[in-house]
């Protein structure tokens, strides 16, 4: 887009720049460039032998929100909502200035290059792992909100999903500040753009469908539809589609609940192995059409559950209307 | 901290305007009376016009607002960005108004450390979020737009579901110009959202002009007639007042 671009020519900036802080003085030295998106470029530097993550942007308001999401999860025990932040700055250069943020540098290759590297195996563990810090972000009562492959890192060893670019996080309830349309669940007509879990685990079943097709692929119907169609063409993601569905029917309410259902998968395995080694489609078609069917009998007992409730709520209200009338007869 | 109701037009135009006012006067108008105008190109992969880009980008800057020239297929999503990074750039100037206030001189945001710089943010997103919010779109239809109007189309209920995931009120209208018998003609008056913009949007005809300038200052009465009908319910009021005493 545009503004990357004339930001881009604008600053080139060389190896071996010496980046000094207006404010707090912090030397960094530019290595390399690590990559740029919508919001800036971010660089690879040196400060004092350690190596950070600069963040650099034209637009000093989305470098201030970004530090802002990143201050808030500092607040948060562990390590796994987002790279931990380093320092905040401006940059006073011949032209003018310009906000930087310094943050934690992540190593390693974004999550469909590791998946390629390192096989499909892989895919599950990666996922688990994701939902498990999608779930510590809600809980904190963040949404993520532009979760894509390019804005996960595999770390490691041992390997370990990390989350970068924090400029899509949202508070629940907010409006996505940021989004990429593959992933968007309103893009696909399936839902609104109201940060709330579900938004994510939208995405995250999107991903798994980017991770079999790499290259993505456009909206000809743009509905559930054309997105079951898809998923249902690749052998990969056959395990995967009651979860997936799901997903992108907004039907969990948690990163937990997901995860659950995908660890689930796992434990029926081991049977249908048994009786059948060579997948086969129909059987996984029956699986997962349990799944779905096993979800809506817990939906239908919590239904009845409630069902049973209202019924004595009711039941003690009427006694007590009958002890009240007898209390004016007597 | 309150404000009033943001007001923005979004013109989505492929080029160069042809007929009538300077449309660049006219943003600066439309900015004199407190109406943000951002633009959007609309561009083919061969068609990248110097002259064109340039009238877009002198628009917006006069209009105090924020432009984009994108191929039709990343339509949808650069009009919600564009809507929204103007939003956050004219709330952030009235925040930075009140700064002014608070801290004396020509100081603003970035003058402040860094680390204050966050709470002022977190107001501005704040505002962002429950701000009112009228958009008026002014469609380009004339003769070389008539293909990538469906793609417009799409690009607007992309727009008003961005929006309305807001809590704060929005009101969209739509006019296309060239009109049929005028320069510009009403597709949908405000409206909390474009979904019942379907029906209409198939119905176009494109024209051969491009009056951009015009335009301008037509969708500007329509913001100023509503205006207008308030203080002129209020007017009344007083009138009626002083008949009374
Ligand atoms: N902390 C980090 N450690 C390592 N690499 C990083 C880090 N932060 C960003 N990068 C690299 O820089 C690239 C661009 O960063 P980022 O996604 O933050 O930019 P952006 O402008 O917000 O992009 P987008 O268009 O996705 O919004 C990333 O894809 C990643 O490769
Ligand atoms: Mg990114």
């Amino acid at each position: 887009m545009m503004m990357n671009h004339s930001l881009k020519s604008q600053f080139k900036i060389n190896q071996g720049t010496v980046i000094e802080g207006k404010w707090h003085h912090n030397r960094y030295t530019i290595v390399k460039e690590l990559g740029y998106g919508a919001n800036g470029i971010v660089y690879l530097a040196q400060c004092r032998n350690q190596q950070v993550a600069l963040k650099m942007s034209d637009n000093g308001m989305s470098i201030t929100s970004e530090v802002n999401v990143l201050k808030s999860f500092a607040k948060v025990q562990g390590d796994c909502l987002g790279p931990s932040l380093l320092d905040v700055d401006d940059w006073i250069y011949k032209q003018g200035q310009i906000s930087f943020y310094v943050m934690e540098y992540i190593q390693g290759p974004d999550l469909l290059s590791f998946i390629q590297q390192k096989g499909p195996s892989w895919i599950e563990v990666v996922i688990l792992q994701l939902l498990n810090n999608l779930h510590r972000l809600h809980q904190n009562g963040w949404v993520f909100g532009d979760l894509k492959p390019d804005n996960l890192i595999v770390t490691g060893p041992p390997p370990r999903i990390r989350c970068i670019d924090v400029g899509g996080t949202t508070i629940q309830g907010r409006a996505i500040k940021e989004f990429t349309e593959f992933f968007d669940r309103g893009y696909w007509g399936l839902g609104t753009r109201k940060a709330d879990p579900g938004y994510d685990l939208f995405a995250v079943a999107m991903i798994l469908i980017n991770i079999a097709y790499p290259k993505r692929f456009n909206k000809t119907s743009g509905d559930l539809k054309q997105l079951i169609f898809m998923v249902r063409q690749k052998k990969e993601l056959q395990k995967y589609e009651g979860v997936i569905l799901n997903a992108l029917q907004g039907k969990y309410h948690s990163a937990e609940e997901m995860r659950n259902s995908l660890l689930q998968l796992n434990q029926a395995r081991p049977q249908s192995k048994a009786t059948n080694r060579a997948p086969n489609s129909n059987q996984n078609q029956a699986r997962t059409n349990r799944i779905v069917v096993s979800r809506q009998t817990h939906l239908k007992k919590k239904k009845r559950g409630g069902f049973l409730e209202t019924f004595f709520i009711f039941l003690i209200i009427s006694l007590l209307y009958i002890f009240y009338i007898y209390g004016q007869l007597v | 901290m309150k404000t009033g109701t943001l007001k923005q037009i979004l013109l989505i135009t492929d080029g160069c305007s042809n007929q009538g006012e300077d449309p660049i006067a006219m943003a600066a108008l439309a900015k004199e009376q407190g109406i943000t105008v951002n633009v959007i190109g609309v561009m083919e992969r061969d068609e990248i016009d110097e002259k064109g880009i340039t009238e877009i980008e002198g628009i917006a800057m006069s209009g105090g607002g924020v432009s984009q020239v994108v191929y039709a297929k990343q339509l949808s999503h650069t009009v919600q960005m564009v809507t929204r990074k103007a939003m956050t750039q004219t709330l952030q100037g009235v925040v930075n108004r009140e700064l002014q206030h608070i801290l004396g001189g020509e100081k603003t945001v970035e003058d402040l450390p860094p680390d204050q710089r966050g709470e002022v943010m977190e107001v501005v997103d704040e505002l962002g979020e429950t701000a009112e919010l009228e958009v008026l779109v002014l469609v380009d239809t004339s003769a070389s737009m008539k293909h990538k109007l469906p793609t417009v189309k799409e690009s607007l209920f992309d727009l008003s579901l961005s929006l309305n995931a807001r809590s704060g009120e929005n009101r969209f209208s739509v006019f296309v110009f060239p009109g049929k018998k005028k320069e510009v003609e009403k597709l949908l008056d405000w409206s909390p959202n474009l979904g019942s913009l379907t029906s209409i949007f198939s119905k176009l005809t494109t024209g051969g002009i491009t009056p951009t300038g015009p335009a301008i200052r037509e969708a500007l009465t329509y913001f100023k007639k509503k205006r207008s009908l308030r203080s002129l319910l209020s007017r009344d009021d007083e009138s009626f007042f002083e008949e009374s005493v």
